[in-house]
């Protein structure tokens, strides 16, 4: 088999990730595409393991290494996203402009710390 | 020995058509309007990514692919669009304003990389038959606690660690929501 055929369908696909990191605006969506990518990462270690096939099995033990981060990663995302919904009501990514947490949640003394910032931006 | 591009073995044309269901259904992830079907389209895209490892001989990998992200990993995306109230219809405004910028951003890599690959690897030939013995368990099993034994035991404090993180996020998350129907 040519190199050029599970490389080039890796690079295609990372690319159809990228489009889709960027263009959608559904947090869900955007890990989705998150996945895509990782799985181009995954498709080209494959077929470097396959081509190079060195004694320590490394690209396919990559691989089995990147799924396991993937699903910790799809785990965690989903729980920051949910968090994000049950805050403000949307996990739309284009709506949400501040990232910081709302004033009213901090103590006394935490407001006292860094009081001058967040003083102003509730003022305003 | 040389190998053309004109005269394809059959283990490439089926790489080929397997790569076009790959492509397709990863393009229709990232476009289509339905978010569930678009969850239920990443299905087709790992299973064919599954079936691709299958054709470069890895063997237990296609089966792990399979697996977790055709069976776990989907199963948590269509919870957490259920969970968020995500729009089960068609939503018009899921990917307007940033579809150009995204669109040249994403033709440009891949015309990038296509045309360094190409360059770089066009008289690369590997027979994948060859790593088959590379690819069962059994190898994988022995060179993982050979030699990867260390990144292995971090991998797992690194799940336990993402076990806690999620379970912290969606506990202070309870309590948050909880002081809001109060409130409310």
């Amino acid at each position: 088999m040519h190199a050029v055929y599970p490389l080039v369908l890796g690079a295609l696909l990372f690319a159809i990730g990228l489009y889709g990191v960027l263009a959608r605006r559904s947090a869900i969506a955007v890990l989705m595409a998150i996945e895509l990518l990782l799985n181009a990462v995954t498709l080209n270690l494959v077929s470097f393991g396959a081509i190079l096939r060195d004694q320590y099995g490394m690209g396919q033990i990559f691989t089995l290494f990147i799924i396991t981060i993937a699903a910790a990663e799809t785990g965690l995302g989903l729980a920051i996203v949910l968090l994000l919904y049950r805050q403000r009501a949307t996990a739309d990514l284009g709506e949400q402009r501040e990232l910081a947490e709302p004033v009213e949640r901090f103590d006394a003394d935490e407001l006292l710390f860094s009081g001058e910032t967040r003083g102003r931006g509730a003022a305003s | 020995m040389t190998h053309g591009y004109l005269s394809p073995t059959g283990l490439e044309i089926a790489f080929v058509l397997v790569g076009l269901v790959t492509l397709g259904s990863g393009l229709l992830v990232v476009t289509i309007k339905n978010l569930v079907y678009a969850a239920l389209w990443l299905i087709v895209c790992m299973g064919s990514i599954g079936i691709e490892y299958l054709l470069l001989s890895a063997e237990l990998l296609a089966w792990v692919q399979m697996l977790i992200y055709g069976g776990a990993i989907i199963v948590l995306f269509l919870f957490g669009l259920m969970l968020t109230r995500a729009p089960i219809g068609p939503t018009e405004e899921l990917n307007v304003r940033n579809r150009w910028p995204a669109a040249i951003v994403g033709l440009g890599a891949a015309g990038t990389l296509v045309t360094v690959i190409v360059q770089a690897y066009q008289h690369t030939w590997f027979d994948p038959r060859d790593a088959v013995s590379l690819g069962t368990g059994q190898a994988l099993g022995s060179q993982l606690f050979k030699y990867w034994v260390l990144p292995f035991e971090l991998l797992s404090v690194l799940l336990l660690a993402a076990l806690v993180g999620a379970i912290v996020l969606s506990a202070s998350g309870r309590h948050a929501s909880g002081v809001e129907e109060e409130e409310d």
